[in-house]
Order: structure tokens, then sequence, then C-alpha cells
């Protein structure tokens, strides 16, 4: 393996982590709340698509951006209500929104588009364009680190950049300020936060909320910058694995990045990889699409150190007597 | 709080939450610009006016009583087993290996032997996940997830490198032998002069569903083993204090959710198709988590909520075949029932309830 | 003359058919502790949870200060200056003390500036009433009695001057206790006004100026603590004059049953919980074990009770019982003529959503005699529940009813019918009359002393000293994993357990109170190491 290749796989390991690293920062929030969301794929899904379709119909990807979030912040509202003002039962609720998205999609893309369920190819102003950053072009002749800068750190789209900030501001958040600190307070001890007078619900909506808005902007890469436009379920388990890298990450906001780049780096491998021979032992490729899954596995057997979810993760709010 | 009578509970809550699902389907369906009550017509005359209707509907049915049983068994120990998709298509893998390579005299044989080996590859497949929840406390909802991919992976592998014939395109084993052949209900039931069922999939494994839908009911309600089960899933302090091995109980009960969503690859492989293909699921693990709550985890619920969807499956195939309405229909109506009767259960429940007690003072 | 701090004019609450609080007036004067009193169940934390605004009353008006206040909810309570020290803390665990105060009272979008100012403030605090904590540990790394303290900071830090205690001292020793109450005299001295409730006399004698007692919900008199006395109040509590005595003959021990010898338990965390209990129960006497809660008493329960793994010995009628691996669980000790009454029966003695009947086997479920093949034969079962519950008189006798739809005391009845009615030679009982009527206290104690002189071991663990002296033919004491002494109930009193409770085996004499603190923060240390 040479160096351009290495490039070439690091340089999709970050296109392919974006809409992971969104989903889970999603997720963070959510579950950070104690409202966990197994439905971060489904709005994943109903964002790729409501972000490719208006961008296809208006040609502007900003206003795709602007429908896939209200769409998934949609999405996020129904599970808020289901399970925050109904206190229903977040696991099902989360499954409920996967089918609706799953379902939804297809049949809105067939009554607008007629194409199968599938949007038109985004062409031009109706995708995300690469941004170049300033001198990648002068340096690119400089040795290793060159085309290091060029290939791998310049040249994504605006909302690789702004997934990679999101890190350090969900950091910041989560525990520099007074609605983090709530946040927190929230998924650990909802009844210490009711009766400092805060509003359980509230901070709770407002996480599910942030939630819609992050897994907004991964299913929006996903079909308008990553890809040209949607296809069926088009998100194929990405919700889930986002799911997996926060197990990994401990709900924490730089192991999140960490875990999300090492789940991206396994889809570069197989995605440019089919089989890989390794001297007589051929590796299948449908060995490299479960070993994602099968990792998440071995990673929830907490052989890789044990993940203490947020205390009250899963429990709806009952004022106690 | 105020309390529902039972009756309501079981009987009143799903209903209105089905009405719900409905409705809100209808508003979808004139969303689309089509009409909800030619669509429902189109569906009952398609699913349930004609014979061959109803061995498609009980086809499907047969499915969703197998998954449905396997999610509710999970249910009532308080397991969410979202796995059923990938026992399923494992299972299926054990009914091909049964039908192709051991030599069959007559079906009454192969089906045993099929459905024994499908029960003991879908309880396979749940086992790891099992295992983990009860010994190391990893969360089952995303392990079953994570293992239906695992499933699809290696059911990929397996036909697309080991078990197709050579020359062939699709990823399918070979056609199973025909002494493996189920009869159809058209085989049991018709006549020269009375054609029912004809070319309808409906066959003899609907009958093994129904005596899964006894042997649950038994096992959950008559049993020591079912009282364990109900026991930890109402709460695992108690049942550690009366000596009840939460590992083993957790286990088990995963072990027969397993089995029974492996089940159905009987109906899928040799019921049906007659040879193990890719995607021969089609998404009934899942429905198995509608139909379970819909049936409020109760054998009976399970069968009648198997027999609703299967009409939902047949009727969604004929919307396909005859209007602009996709299949994918289903899965939204699917989406809204689960949603209605598992997560917005309260949303029914709590005025229901105010309404009963509201009845109770005026008398 | 000046306005009381608070006034409660005709409050009512009903949920659902049960009255709560029923047309409740109370006048609390600035300045000083006033007492409620009253049994489990009597709406005294109700009546505060309007205060706080967790309940909207049905009807009636609350003054604070001389004016009508509304209190929607625990903002507006904070606002009107009400602060409230709840049973069950209110804490975030993995917080810091600092971040726990700053909680909901922070000033700004940003964290810095409130942790500063919070800092400074808990300083002050500290100094001013007895009541300093190390403001940047986890508090899910103090004792109880620190995290109460936090507590009470949270309150002052938003500059409550209306204090509500609910059971304060639940889960101190006598010495925790001694010091809160010296800081609430602090704070009374500074002008501040307390609630507190209790359902202990003790406390309301030692430290109010006002007490109010509190009756099924309703409220049966206000008197000043200086004109009253235990034997007036205990009589208003109950509605007749209370026999905390047993009727009991003199134990007639026999041989020993229960041998328990250098018991260890560690715990999830790896903190060791017992650490070397030997004890002896003999047949026919009741060996009563006092203790300040979460001592040991309820790991030594789960130990013998087969669902908590140790090392040591056990012996029942001289036969070696497993400790760990296969055949140590519940209905293992069962089969060894060890019966179980355990101290939570809502979470570990009862499967509250199935019926009685069901519940009448629960751990006896796999016994061959009522199975018919390989299903259970429930028609048996429940014709000899329904025996059951006319022979203990639990109300209504109705097997069909799911457990949580009796009240407290006839839950326990069933525990005690399904556990007690299979001979066992062994009973361990925790807590057996917590959260129970006076009435079926009265049963349950006569069952208890029955099983004795028909010559069974029993072990009762309770934190009510007045019930482990009711009851007891000899007492033990348990503090920090130990048994710090074990003493015939003839020949002891209740400062001297009391001081073993603490841990302090020696009497120190005169004020107990900086040896008690000493052995609490040794207790504290070693637990914290593991935390």
């Amino acid at each position: 393996m040479d160096f351009a290749t290495v490039l070439q796989v690091l340089d999709s390991t970050v296109r392919l982590a974006t809409p992971l690293l969104f989903a889970c920062l999603a997720g963070l929030f959510s579950e950070r709340a104690g409202v966990i969301d197994i439905g971060l794929e489904g709005k994943m899904l109903i964002s790729a698509f409501f972000s490719a379709a208006v961008a296809a119909a208006t040609g502007s990807v900003w206003l795709g951006l602007l429908a896939g979030i209200v769409s998934s912040v949609m999405l996020s509202l129904v599970h808020g209500l289901a399970s925050i003002t109904f206190r229903g039962n977040q696991l099902i609720s989360g499954v409920a929104i996967n089918f609706l998205a799953a379902g939804l999609t297809v049949l809105i893309a067939q009554d607008w588009f007629g194409q199968g369920g599938r949007t038109p190819s985004l062409i031009g102003q109706g995708r995300w364009g690469n941004i170049t950053l300033p001198f990648a072009n002068a340096l690119s002749d400089v040795p290793v680190l060159g085309p290091l800068y060029a290939q791998l750190i310049s040249g994504h789209s605006l909302l690789v950049y702004l997934g990679l900030l999101t890190v350090p501001l969900t950091w910041w958040i989560l525990f520099r300020t007074r609605f983090g600190l709530r946040l927190r307070a929230v998924g650990e001890a909802p009844e210490a936060v009711d009766t400092a007078g805060i509003s359980v619900t509230g901070l709770r909506f407002a996480a599910v909320a942030i939630c819609g808005l992050l897994c907004g902007l991964a299913g929006s890469y996903l079909a308008t910058g990553l890809q040209a436009g949607f296809v069926r379920d088009m998100t194929a388990g990405r919700g889930y694995i986002a799911l997996a890298a926060l197990i990994f990450a401990k709900w924490r906001p730089w192991y999140a990045l960490m875990a999300c780049l090492l789940f991206g780096l396994l889809q570069a491998v197989a995605l440019r990889y089919q089989n890989i021979d390794l001297g007589g032992l051929t590796i299948p490729v449908q060995l490299m699409d479960a070993l994602p899954y099968i990792l998440t596995v071995v990673i929830l057997a907490g052989f890789v150190g044990k993940a203490i979810p947020p205390r009250a993760g899963g429990e709806p709010y009952v004022k106690e007597r | 709080m105020d309390k529902l009578p039972p009756w309501a509970d079981a009987v009143l809550v799903p209903l209105i939450s089905l009405l719900l699902a409905a409705a809100l389907s209808a508003l979808v369906i004139l969303g689309i610009g089509e009409n909800p009550v030619d669509a429902f017509t189109l569906m009952v005359e398609g699913a349930l006016l004609r014979s061959a209707g109803w061995g498609y509907t009980l086809y499907y049915a047969t499915n969703f009583i197998f998954t449905g049983l396997a999610v509710s068994v999970a249910f009532h120990a308080r397991l969410f087993n979202i796995g059923g998709e990938g026992q399923a298509m494992i299972g299926g893998l054990g009914v091909a290996l049964v039908c192709l390579y051991l030599p069959w005299p007559h079906w009454t044989l192969a089906l045993v032997a099929a459905s024994i080996a499908a029960a003991i590859f879908g309880a396979a497949w749940a086992f790891i996940p099992a295992y983990l929840q009860a010994k190391r406390g990893s969360h089952i909802v995303i392990t079953t997830i994570m293992f239906n991919f695992i499933a699809a992976a290696l059911l990929n592998y397996l036909l697309v490198n080991l078990m197709k014939p050579a020359g062939q395109q699709d990823p399918a084993t070979a056609i199973f032998p025909a002494a493996t052949h189920l009869p159809t209900f058209q085989d049991m039931f018709a006549a020269e002069a009375n054609p029912l069922f004809r070319g309808a999939p409906g066959n003899v494994t609907f009958f093994l569903a129904i005596a899964a839908c006894v042997f649950v009911w038994l096992l959950i309600w008559r049993t020591r083993l079912g009282y364990e089960i109900r026991a930890l899933g109402h709460s695992e302090s108690a049942a550690r204090y009366a000596g009840i091995s939460p590992v083993k109980t957790i286990v088990v009960a995963m072990l027969i959710s397993g089995g029974l969503a492996g089940l159905m690859g009987v109906n899928t492989a040799m019921g049906e198709a007659e040879r193990l293909v890719m995607n021969s699921t089609e998404g009934a693990g899942f429905i198995g988590i509608a139909v379970a709550l819909m049936g409020r985890n109760h054998p009976v619920g399970v069968f009648l909520a198997a027999i609703l969807f299967g009409f939902l499956y047949q009727g969604g195939a004929e919307l396909a075949l005859w209007t602009n309405i996709p299949r994918e229909l289903i899965v939204v109506i699917q989406a809204l029932v689960i949603l209605f009767t598992g997560a917005l259960d309260n949303m029914v429940r709590i005025p229901l309830a105010r309404l009963f007690a509201r009845g109770r003072r005026a008398r | 003359m000046t306005d009381p701090a608070i006034e409660l004019k005709g409050i009512s609450k009903a949920f659902g058919p049960v009255q709560a609080n029923k047309d409740i007036s109370i006048r609390v004067m600035p300045g000083t502790i006033h007492g409620i009193i009253g049994e489990n169940g009597a709406g005294k934390s109700t009546l505060m949870s309007i205060l706080y605004g967790f309940y909207a009353a049905d009807a009636g008006e609350i003054w604070v200060k001389g004016q009508r206040t509304q209190i929607p909810d625990s903002q507006a309570a904070i606002r009107a200056g009400i602060g409230m020290v709840f049973q069950h803390f209110k804490l975030v665990q993995n917080f810091t003390v600092l971040e726990n105060v700053i909680l909901g009272a922070e000033d700004g979008g940003l964290l810095k500036p409130s942790l500063a100012k919070a800092r400074g403030a808990l300083k002050s605090l500290a100094e001013e009433y007895e009541l300093s904590v190390d403001p940047d540990t986890q508090v899910q790394h103090l004792s109880v009695g620190h995290q109460q303290r936090v507590e009470i900071l949270k309150a002052l830090y938003r500059e409550a001057d209306i204090l509500i205690l609910d059971e304060p001292t639940g889960v101190l020793t006598p010495a925790e206790a001694d010091h809160l109450f010296r800081i609430l005299d602090n704070l009374r001295a500074e002008g501040k006004t307390i609630i507190l409730i209790t359902h202990k006399l003790r406390e309301i004698m030692e430290i109010t100026d006002t007490v109010s007692v509190m009756r099924r919900g309703e409220m049966t008199a206000t008197v000043k603590t200086a004109e009253t006395s235990p034997e007036e109040l205990a009589e208003l509590m109950v509605g007749r004059k209370v026999l905390l005595r047993v009727d009991k003959a003199p134990a007639q021990p026999k041989a020993p049953v229960l041998q328990i010898e250098d018991l260890r338990h560690v715990d999830g965390q790896g903190v060791e919980r017992l650490r070397g209990i030997s004890l002896e129960v003999r047949a026919g006497e009741i060996l009563g074990l006092a203790g300040v809660a979460g001592n040991g008493q309820s790991e030594l329960l789960n130990v013998l009770g087969g669902y908590a793994d140790a090392t040591g010995t056990v012996r029942v009628n001289g036969k070696d019982i497993p400790l760990s691996g296969a055949g140590c669980d519940g209905m293992a000790r069962r089969g060894a003529g060890i019966a179980h009454v355990p101290e939570d029966r809502q979470r570990e003695g009862l499967i509250m959503p199935y019926t009685a009947w069901e519940n009448t086997v629960f751990g006896y479920h796999r016994d061959p005699a009522i199975q018919s093949g390989v299903l259970m034969n429930n028609a048996a079962i429940r014709e000899e529940a329904g025996a059951k519950m006319q022979r203990f008189d639990v109300r209504p006798p109705n097997p069909d009813l799911a457990a949580r739809n009796f009240s407290g005391g006839n839950q326990q009845k069933i525990v005690l019918a399904r556990e007690i009615e299979r001979n066992p030679d062994v009973l361990l009982i925790g807590q057996p009359t917590r959260g129970v009527d006076i009435g079926a206290i009265e049963f349950i104690h006569q069952q208890i002393v029955r099983l004795r002189d028909e010559g069974k071991a029993i072990l009762l663990v309770s934190v009510e000293l007045d019930e482990i002296f009711a009851l007891s033919d000899r007492i033990a004491v348990m503090f920090d994993g130990r048994v710090m002494g074990t003493r015939d109930a003839a020949d002891t009193d209740q400062r001297e357990l009391g001081l073993l409770m603490a841990g302090i085996t020696e009497d120190p004499g005169g004020d107990a109170f900086e040896a008690v603190d000493a052995a609490l923060e040794r207790k504290d240390r070693r637990e914290a190491v593991h935390g």
C-alpha cells in the first residue's frame, strides 16, 4: 500500500465518519438527558430524503438542509411526545420512528418523483461543493505534508468541517454551560432537577430537539454531500453504528470523534477492498460489511472497558410521592 | 392513578390505537393523492373476499404468529428482542440444510426435522445476545440489532459463495427435493369442482403456528418456567430473592424466543419458496414487534394481530399491484401501530381511564 | 405581632379515593422549630409536598410571611424562601458538591462564575452553621450524613429562611442526628424557621418549640412542646394508648440452629460489607440485629437468604450451607430450612403484579407437591392460598387480587404466611413492620413470638430500636460490617446500644459526640477508597 492509497482511504474515512459523527453526537445529547434514542437511523433517513428532495426541486442545497433538519426535528418531537410527555417506552418509540421514516420516505418519493423510491440525482448547487483550504494547491508539492494537507485536510464539504467543530462545541456546552450542567443532571437524577425548580420536560425536549437537529445534519450530508441524491434505505444501518459508537465513546464527545473515525475507517476499507487477500486467506467482503456490527457486539460485551450509561436513561420521569 | 377495567385494557386500548393508526394511514393515502376508501375496499377484496387472498393472508399471518410469539416470550422476561429478523433468517438456513442435504421419504418427517432445525438455528442465533445480556449486561436491544446485520452478511456469504448452484445468478440455494414439499391449502382443501386457495402459498405450517400459540400459552401461564420468566420480567430483585437465576432465565427465555422466530423459516423456505433465498424474511421479524404489542403479549392476541397484519400485507400487495401506492404503505401502518400501541399507549390510556372514572362517579 | 412564617389554611388533597390531607390548618412562627409528627401514611409528606409546590392542593390557602402565596411549582416555593430536605436526597450522584449546590441557582449561562460564587458562599455557610463539606468531592463518595448537609446547603444557598426537613434522621446514627440538631439549633438562632417532619417522639421532644400531630390525613392537635409529653403525643398519633410491649414469656432457648462464623462479603464496588461476622441463633429464641441502616445488616440477610456470595461458614443444624456457586440460591436455602421475610417486600418479597395466590408459592413454586405433570397445579395453589389468607387475617381474603392492591400490612401478612407456614427451622426477618399499620404490627409481632415458642431460631433485623427491644431475647449490634457486641435484651439499654451502633464499645462517658464522629470518619474513608 503506497502513501497515496493511504491518503485516499483516510480521506474517505473522514467523509464516511461525518454522518456517523453527527448522529453519534445527536445520540449523546439525547441520552445524556436520559432519553435513549434508537431512532437515529430513522431521523437520518427522513432528513436524507427531504434534503435531497428539496435540493432537487429548488436547486439549493441550503434549502435542502433546512428541510432535512425540519423533518428530523419533527420526528424527534414525536419521540419526545411518546417518551417524555406520555412516558412511553423509549426503545419502542425509536423502533416505530425508524419504520415510519423507512416507509414514509419511499412512499413520498414515489409520489413526488415516480422513480421507485429515489430522488433525481443532484447536480450543481444541489450538492455540497468541496472547499479548498488556503494554500492547498500551492503546498501540494511539499513532500508528505503537502498531499496530507491538500487531500486529507483540505477539500471537504462545509458539513465535514462543521461536524468536526461540533465535537468541541458539544464538549463546551455540556461541561462549561448552565444548560449542559442541567442537561447532564436530568440524565442522572431528574428528581434533583425537578426539586431545584427546573422543568424536566423542558430540558429533555430541548435535548431531543438538538438530537433532531444533529440527525438532520447527518442525513443531509449523506444525501447531498456524500452522495448525490436519495435512494431507499440509504442510511443502511448508520444510525445503529452511531449508537454503537456512542456506547464505545462512553457518552463523551471527544471519544465519540475517535469512535466514529474508527468505524468510518472500517467502512472506507470495506468500500475500497472487496475481498481482501491475506496471502492465501481471503477475507470475504461480507465479513468486512459485518465487521462494524461484530466489533460493536465485542464492545458491548464489555471486553473493552465498562461503559456506564447515564443513570436515568430509558426511564420516564415520574414524580415520587 | 385511575384504573381501567381489564376488558378495556385488553380490547379497547389496542382497538383505539389501531383506529388512530388507521386514521393517520388514511391521511397518508390522501396525501399521496389516492382515495383511502377505495384503497381499503381493494385491500379487503384482495385479501379476504377470495380464497386465494386468504391463502396469502394466512401465509403472511403464519410468519407473524411465529415472530409475534417470539417477541412476546422475550417481553414477558422484560427483554426486547429486535433480533427476530436475523433469527428467522438463520432458522431458514437450518431448514435449507435439512431439506437439501438429508434424504426424506415423506414430507411429514421432513417437516418435523426441519422444524427442529429451524428452532435450534434460531435459538442459537439468539444465544450470544442472550448470554451477553445475562452475564455482562450488554443491552440486548443493541446486540440483537447488530445480530440482524451479521445474520444478513453471513447468509449472503453462504448463499453466494457456498450454497448457490453453479451457473445460477441470484443468491439462493437449489430447489428443495419434491419429497419435502409441504401441502398447501390448495393441496389440502381444493377439489376439482371447488378450486380453493389457487396458487396461494398458505400451507400446513399455519397449523404449526397455531400449535406454537398453544405451546406459548401453556409455557407462560401454566409452567414453572413461565412463572419464573414472568417473575423475572416484573422484578429482578424479587427473582433473585426467590432463587430464580436471572442468567439462566434470560438465556432460556431468549432461546425459546429465538427458536420461535427461527420456526418462521419453515413457512418461508419450505412452505413457500421451496428453497432458501436472500431476504426471505421480508421484515417479518420486525412486524413481530407490532404484533406482540397489539396482541398484548398473549397468544390469542398475537394470533388475531397476526391475521390482521397478514391482511394488511396481502392487501398492501394488491394495492401495489393495482394502484400507485407502494408496499411501503404497510411499513408506515406498521410503524404507526407500534407507535400507538407501544410508545404512545398512555396517550390513549390516560384519557380513557379518566372517562371510565367519570362514568363510575356518575353512577 | 409578627406574621407567621408559614400559615396553611384548610388544605385538602386527595389521591383518587384516598384523602391524604383533610382541611389542615397550621401556623408556624418565624425563628422556631415546628415539629409535625404522625405515623407512616398520616399525610405529613403530602402536606409538605404541597407547601413545596410538588402537588397542587385541592382546596386551601398558603400564606408565607403574611402574604397569600401561590405555589404551583418548586420554583415558586424557592422564590418564597422555602427550602426542602427530602427523605430521599435529590442529589446528582456523580456531580461534585459545588455542582449540586448551584444546579438550578446558577448565575448566568456559564458555569465558571457560578462555581466561584458558590465556593465562597459554602465556605461562610460552613463556618456559620457547622456545615462543612468538601466542595469538590463527588456526592457519591460522601456519607449519608454529609449528603444531607449538601441538601441543607442547597437550600441555604438559595437563601431559604424556611426549611422543611422530611424524616431527616432515618438514615443517621444517633451521633449524626445529634450533629444535625446542633445545625438546626444554629439555624434557629439565626432566625430561620424550621419544619421538622418525623415519626420519632424523642426528636420532637428534644428540639421543637411547637408540634402538630397528624393522623389519617387530619391535624389532630397543635401544642407547645414544653406543655406536652411523649405519652400524650403518642396517643394523639394513633388515637389510642400504644403498647409497644409485646406480651411474651421468657425464651426457652435450646441447641444452636443457625451458626455463622467469620462471614465475609464484598459488594459489586469492591467494598467489604461484611467483615467477619460470627453469630449464633438458638432454637426458641429471637436474636435482634440492631444498627443504623447501611452497616451490613441487609447484606447479611442477603447472604443468608442465598442471593449474595460470601466466604466463611454458615451451618444450619450442624450442616454446612454453600455460600457461593451452585447450590447457593434462595430455593436451595428454603430446602435447607431457612425461610426469609425480606426487608423490602415490594422489591423482593412479592411480585407486585402477581395475584395473591401466585405470590403464596413464590420461591416455593418448584415444590413437587404443587405440580401436576409438567404443569403447575394452579387450582390447588389457589385454593390453599385462600385458606392461608383466612388464617393470617389478610384483608380482603381474595386470592385473585394482585399483590399491589393490598395495603402494606396485608402484603406483609401474605409474605409471612408463605414463609412461616412451611415449618422452617430458621426464620430471617427484616424490617417486619416497616410501613405497616398499628393493627397489623401487633398481629405480626404475635406471629413472630409464636414461631419462637414453637422452637424456631429467629434472626430479626430492624432499624427501629423499639421493635428490637420489644421482640428480641438477645440483641447484636452491627456497625460497619462487624458485630460490635451481643447483649441480653434484659441487661442493656438505649444508651449502650446507641454507642455500639456508632461503633464504640467502651462508654466514653459524658458527651459521646467526638468519639462517634471519629468512628464514622474512619468508616467513610474506607468506603470512599473504593467508591
